[in-house]
Formats: C-alpha cells, structure tokens, sequence
C-alpha cells in the first residue's frame, strides 16, 4: 500500500492548497478512540439511569419496561451511541475527538467544511463499511483506493486528511552577505532553541553551521572555544 | 550569470522573510474567524486580502525556499485561510426548508422512473408471495417466525392485544427505529450494484404477501387489513422510495456514463439521499400511528381508512413540495 499522494485543492488565487490525505493507520486509530469514547459514554448512561430507575445495585431491565424506562433509560445510550459521529462532526467542522487526537478532518473535494448533507451520507454509509464485521468492507475500501475512501467518504465526496501541525511562525531576519535564507533559518532556529539544548550537542551545533555556512568564523572556534562566544558568532552571522 | 542568479534569489528570499509578521496576523485572524463568527464587514475583506497574500507569498516559498520551515508554515497558513474562507453559512432552519421545499420535489421528479420500476417490483413480489403460500401454506415457515404462525392458527392475529404487552410509546419508538434502519438498508445496499436494494425489496415484498395469503386461511384477513391500513400506505410507499432511492444508486454505478465511476456514484448517492430524509420524516409519523391507532381495537374501519389515507396525502404534499409555503412572488 503506497502513500497518498497529497490533494491539490484548486484555489481562485491559482495557487493549489495542498493537504496530506490520512491512510488506514489515522484513521483506525481515529475510530478507536471514538469508539471507546461513545460505548464508555453510552453505558455510564445506562449504569447510572439502570442504577436510579432500579433504586437497587441493579442493570437489568425491569421484567415489564415501562414508556419511562425505554426513554429515560435505553433511548439516550442508543442516541449517544448511533448519532455520535454525526452529530459531533457536524458540530465540530469534520471533526470528532478522535480524529483530533489522531490529527486528521474531514473535507470536502474543495478543501472546505463538509456539509449536513455530505455529513449525513457519509455517517449513512456506515452500514455498508461496517460488513460484514469489524468494518471489513470500509478497510478494504480504504487500502484499495488511492485516496484511502471508504464507501461513505466515495458517497459524501469528503476525504480524511491531517491537519497540518502549526509549526512556529518563521523570524524575520535581515539579508546577509554568508547566508541564503535557508541558513538564517537554521541559525535563527539554532539560537532561539540555545538555552533549551543540552551544552554539548549546542556546541557541536554551532560549530557545524560555522563549518557550513561561515568557513572563516569555524576556524576561528576551534574545540576551545566557550559557548558565549559560539553563540556571540552565530548572532553576528545571522545579524540579529 | 549563474552568481548574479544565486545573488538575486537571495535578495528575493530575504525580501519574502520580511513578511513574516504579514503571515503571523493572517494566520491568527483565520484561527480566530474559524473558531466563531464575525458580522464585522472589515474583517471578512481583511480575510481575502490574507488569502491572497498568503498564495501569492506561498508560490514564491516554494519555488525559492522549498525544504524550509517559512514554507511548511505557509503551507498550512494558507490551507488554514482556504478553509475559513470557504466555509459556507449554514443554518439548519433555512437548509430544511430549502430541502423540503425545493429539493425534494425535483429529486422525486428524477426518480420517478425509479420510483415506479420499485414500486412494481415490489407489487409483484407481494403477489408472488400470496400466490406462492396460497398454493404452499407450508411454505410459511420460511417468512414467518413459528410464534406468528401459531397465534394465528389459533384463530388469533399476533398484533392482538399487543398493546397490553408493551406500551403504545415504546412500541412506537421501536418501529419508527426499526423502519428507518430498514429503509437506509435498502438505501445503501444500492452500492451492491442495486442487487442488496433488490434483495430487501423483494424479502419485504414476499414477507407480506405471503403472510396476508396465510391469514386469510383463518379468515383473519379483513382484521390483518385493519391493522395495517392506518400507518401501512405510507409505510409501504416508503419502503418504494427507499428501493428507488437504492435502484438510483446502483444504475449510477452500472451506468456511470460520461462521469467516472466513483463521480458518478457520489453524484447519485448525494442526490438520491435527500429523499431519505423525507422518509425519515414520514416513517416517524408511521411508527407514532403503528403504536397508537393501529393496535387499538376501539378505532373502527373507517377512522383507519381516514387516517391512512389522509396521511398518504400528506406524504404525496410533502413529495411535491407542497406542503410548505412558497414565498409569492411580487
């Protein structure tokens, strides 16, 4: 099973918004922790309504359930479990806690929110990707599929992709004559991380991008040189 | 020429690096219109302004600074905006009644040949299944549980009295949810190339009809026809629209035509599905009347021909899209 390739979402701009489509491991995971989620939810429901409604150390129904039983006590764990999904994606933008822990939302072809609609057909589909157990039919589908789909993401047109994790906004840095902008980066990400790393691999760090990006300055650090004047070089380089 | 180059892309890097504060604010300002909403005019343009700077900054980043930090940011920043900006309103009051006032009528109007092609099917599976345990009574045993089949050799319909075992709610509860799985089973079994929508219409079909030809030995028949006239006519129409909506499904995959496959399947589940939610609708008025008029011995026939029929025209406005109102046009 290969990769997915990422989807190009065409934009107005003409720049393609590129997102990272989830396989079957993302989603998987995903399904699991919704999973537990909804039964751990579903039966606290039940235990404590069984627990109040019998007003004894008791789950089981009553030998004759009554209207009160079936909606105080069965009818709310069976909506928790059944509408879960749906009700939590729609209210959430695509997203459950499961897929927020795995990282991964549903969207549309366009890259936008899913709809009710799509939302609805997607969750619907649930019977076909569910056979014959233990979602065959969807698993197959989705190690089958360039795009990993299962059935009801093929009905709906959503995929399942990562959200892309934030990393930290980039510094701004002046032009300098020794570095291109990637080796700003790098020295800017070098010191803004100093204090953080351990005294020995900072060390050996910076005498790396001395080496690589400032020959002169290196020779000048040999292995005697402290680690305020590493750092006091690398601002030089970078300009900061 | 090629130090002039190197020199030049420099300079156009370190230029584009100074607008990381630009990326910062346009990045902060779709967080935070994803999260809520805004009725602030200036804030929506401030939002497709930043789309635009983003795409136009993110097209350099990749050309000039392909494997760096400044691009996986950009990246998602812009895939961020995209969604934002093309999240579309959505508010649930108006999205119902633009589904069941326009929508569904135009998706009935092209199901129609669905429709109808279910609608026989599922006339002639009746039959089929009165002739076949008309001519077989012992051919029951396969439609029908043994419980069923000895109420009714008693001389009794198994719905008698079953009001006195489970109450009027409950009951209601349990068919409404037990159609509407019924009918989304016969929905999505559409995907089996129309072969699963077949399957539950010709079960379903076949059950009936051979059940009616088995009362009608013990001369239960008129008493079975009174039972199910009330919530039956809309019960049964909608296990059709549900085959139809199926059938929809099944064609789009044998018959893709110009589109691909998968296309032209989401293009026919989505579409065919909207019908499902006036099913949906109408099987909950059926399951209320299952559990309260159909089972009680006290309405006579002619209140349960009214309200079977009367709700079946009820069904036939909500299809046609007249059973809301049109705002007129001045």
């Amino acid at each position: 099973m290969s990769r997915a390739p990422d989807l190009a979402v065409d934009s107005v701009t003409g720049i393609d918004v590129s997102l990272a489509v989830a396989g079957p491991g993302a989603r998987s995971y995903a399904f699991l922790i919704d999973w537990n989620i909804r039964l751990i939810l579903a039966f606290t429901w039940y235990a404590l309504g069984a627990l109040l409604f019998n007003g004894r150390l008791s789950l089981a129904a009553p030998a004759t359930p009554s209207g009160r039983w079936f909606v105080l006590v069965l009818l709310p764990p069976a909506a928790i479990y059944f509408l879960y999904h749906y009700v939590l994606e729609l209210a959430m933008g695509g997203r459950t806690p499961g897929k927020r822990a795995a990282g991964v939302h549903i969207v549309t072809r366009d890259g936008g929110a899913p709809g009710a609609g799509a939302l609805l057909t997607r969750n619907v589909f649930r019977l076909v990707d569910c056979l014959p157990v233990c979602y065959g039919v969807g698993l197959a589908a989705v190690a089958l599929t360039r795009e990993h789909l299962r059935v009801g993401d093929m009905a709906a047109g959503t995929l399942l992709v990562y959200e892309r994790a934030a990393p930290a906004p980039p510094a701004e840095f002046r032009a300098q004559g020794k570095l291109d902008a990637t080796g700003l980066e790098i020295v800017h990400e070098l010191l803004a991380r100093w204090a953080a790393l351990e005294p020995e691999a900072r060390l050996a760090l910076a005498r790396r991008v001395l080496a690589r990006y400032a020959p002169g300055e290196a020779a000048d650090a040999g292995e005697g040189s402290d680690g305020e004047a590493l750092r006091r070089r690398l601002e030089r380089l970078a300009g900061a | 020429m090629g130090g002039d180059d190197t020199l030049r892309e420099r300079a156009l890097a370190a230029s584009l690096m100074k607008r990381a504060s630009l990326w910062r604010d346009a990045d902060a300002r779709a967080r935070r219109l994803a999260r809520g909403r805004t009725d602030d005019a200036g804030d929506a343009t401030r939002m497709a302004d930043d789309y635009r700077l983003l795409a136009h900054d993110l097209a350099r980043v990749r050309t000039l600074l392909p494997d760096s930090r400044a691009r996986e940011y950009l990246e998602a920043a812009y895939a961020r905006a995209h969604a934002t900006l093309h999240h579309g309103a959505w508010r649930a009051g108006s999205a119902l009644l633009t589904l069941f006032r326009d929508e569904l009528p135009r998706v009935v109007v092209a199901l129609a040949p669905y429709i109808v092609w279910s609608s026989a099917i599922f006339v002639l599976t009746v039959v089929a299944g009165y002739a076949l345990v008309h001519r077989y009574p012992e051919l029951i045993a396969l439609f029908a549980s043994p419980d069923l089949i000895a109420s009714v050799e008693h001389g009794r319909l198994w719905t008698a009295g079953l009001l006195n075992v489970v109450p009027s709610s409950v009951l209601s509860v349990q068919i409404l949810a037990n159609n509407i799985v019924v009918s989304l089973v016969a929905y999505c079994a559409g995907f089996f190339f129309g072969l699963g929508t077949l399957y539950i219409l010709g079960l379903n079909g076949l059950m009936l009809g051979a059940v009616f030809a088995f009362v009608s030995r013990y001369g239960l028949a008129g008493q079975l026809l009174a039972f199910i006239v009330p919530h039956g006519c809309v019960e049964l129409s909608v296990m059709c629209l549900s085959g139809a909506a199926g059938a929809a499904v099944g064609e789009a995959l044998i018959r893709p035509g110009q589109a691909t496959r998968m296309e032209s399947f989401r293009v026919a589940a989505l579409s065919s599905g909207k019908l499902l939610a006036a099913c949906a609708l109408l099987l909950v008025g059926a399951g209320l009347i299952e559990g309260f008029v159909s089972p009680a011995p006290h309405f006579p026939l002619w209140s349960r021909i009214a309200i079977g029929a009367g709700y079946w025209l009820v069904m036939l406005a909500l299809l046609s899209g007249r059973l809301l109102p049109r705002r007129r046009a001045r």
